[in-house]
């Protein structure tokens, strides 16, 4: 075991890490934070996404101690300070951008990622952008006009 | 997944030390190799990481005007950094997913020599040079078969060179559920020649379609390969294409890359 430390949502952590500890493992378990998820756990379905130095990763593919250092975010930081809803996230409840919610922690990493490279990306920029990222309810469309929402566009290029 | 000892050296020269112990293998952005260590497939005791090596990493002109990539530059640095070879920023640009090009590195593309991967295909159809810590290697010698290269137990591929084309292109025909190349080829168009290389569709890997390179040399144009055809000999047939299906890709692709070539 190893000791490990990072920072997660802006706190400092630390812990004990085999070498094998999967970065999405320690947050999950080591750290209780359950709101990245495992989906496929073979570099799949992207919803372990989580940033790490602002670079989008999937969790499930790196281990905990190459975050040494590193600040990560996780869908547990992705809310306004005082707890209400980021502007991303808040547009996926109003376009219906989920269903059962599973995927939803991965996209909207995966969103954030984008709109902070390209603030107000074009319908297909969005579509490529979350080609690692699956969704077995929506059908993609609503995510896409959330997303297109969320970068002050009109969502009903993404309607049809 | 086997437990291993996971060690972060910070000097070219501690990585090879380490290696050099055969139970230890290079971890690069581990979109590969941790799939597989995941299926229990490799069983090392200690992984080595290359990615806290400083001066690996990187994009830069050589005096000769040859664009160098350290080894361990993710895909995602070479498709917004490589502006000077615009054919190889975009095969960098839609290898996998956003979230893959920020891990996979262009060293572990090449060490790992994938049957279906994309940068095999431009080192070879560009003639690279694979530099590692101990030597240089011509893409034409280093591609050996899939999955095998020239590189020794423990060699790390610190840079690899890739002479800048007048023109070039890169057609990916993609497989939607691996997101790899189903069938890929890389046209580029040097003072002295054409070269074509293909992935994805040869049992042994990638290869340059020597035919296409001959009449592309006399005469750029896509109506130059009517009439030549890949044969389906020796080509991977598996759930997703035959080995003619893939023999046929071939000249299609080769023919958009040369139209599309830029
Ligand atoms: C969902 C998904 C989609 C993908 N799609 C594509 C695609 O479309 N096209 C494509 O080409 N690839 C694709 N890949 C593979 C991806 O490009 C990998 O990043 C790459 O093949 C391996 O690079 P890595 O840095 O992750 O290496 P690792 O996984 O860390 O290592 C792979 C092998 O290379 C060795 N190695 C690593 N770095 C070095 C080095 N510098 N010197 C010597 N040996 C080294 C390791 O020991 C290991 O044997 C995809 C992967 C995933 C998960
Ligand atoms: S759980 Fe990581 S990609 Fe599916
Ligand atoms: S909302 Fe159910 S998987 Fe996307």
């Amino acid at each position: 075991m190893s000791n490990v430390t990072m920072k997660v949502n802006g706190k400092p952590v630390s812990g004990e890490v085999e070498g094998r500890t999967l970065l999405s493992s320690f947050l999950r378990e080591g750290l209780e934070m359950t709101g990245t998820h495992i989906g496929c756990d073979t570099s799949q379905c992207g919803a372990c996404v989580v940033h790490v130095n602002g670079q989008a990763v999937k969790s499930c593919t790196m281990f905990a101690l190459e975050a040494e250092g590193a600040e990560v975010t996780t869908i547990e930081g992705m809310a306004n300070p005082d707890g209400s809803l980021s502007v991303l996230q808040q547009a996926f409840q109003d376009h219906h951008g989920l269903q059962c919610g599973f995927c939803t922690p991965g996209m909207v990493m995966s969103a954030a990622a984008l709109l902070q490279d390209n603030p107000k990306p074009t319908e297909a920029e969005v579509r490529d952008y979350l080609e690692g990222n699956l969704c077995r309810c929506t059908g993609y469309h609503n995510i896409v006009k959330a997303i297109m929402a969320a970068s002050g566009q009109d969502v009903a290029v993404a309607a049809e | 997944m086997y437990d291993f000892i996971l060690e972060r050296p910070t000097s070219l020269d501690a990585a090879v030390a380490l290696l050099s112990d055969e139970d230890a293998q290079a971890l690069g952005g581990g979109q590969t190799l941790i799939p597989t260590l995941k299926q229990r497939l490799a069983q090392p005791g200690r992984l080595v990481s290359l990615t806290a090596i400083p001066g690996i990493r990187g994009i830069c002109r050589a005096e000769d005007g040859a664009l160098c990539i350290g080894g361990t530059t993710p895909h995602g640095e070479v498709a917004t950094g490589a502006t000077a070879y615009p054919a190889l920023a975009d095969l960098a640009g839609n290898i996998g997913d956003p979230a893959v090009r920020s891990r996979g590195t262009i060293g572990g593309s090449l060490a790992n020599n994938d049957p279906s991967a994309c940068y095999p295909a431009a080192a070879l159809a560009s003639g690279a040079t694979i530099v590692t810590n101990d030597r240089q290697i011509a893409a034409d010698d280093y591609f050996q078969g899939m999955f095998t290269t020239a590189l020794e137990e423990g060699e790390i591929i610190t840079e690899v060179r890739f002479p800048v084309p007048e023109v070039a292109n890169y057609q990916k025909f993609e497989q939607p559920a691996s997101r790899f190349a189903l069938v890929g080829v890389f046209v580029a168009k040097y003072p002295d020649g054409v070269r074509v290389a293909v992935t994805g569709a040869s049992e042994e890997g990638v290869f340059r379609w020597t035919e296409a390179e001959a009449a592309l040399s006399a005469n750029f144009t896509a109506d130059a390969l009517d009439g030549l055809s890949a044969p389906a000999d020796g080509m991977i047939g598996d759930l997703h294409g035959t080995p003619a299906y893939r023999a046929h890709l071939i000249g299609v692709l080769t023919k958009r890359a040369v139209a599309a070539a830029s």
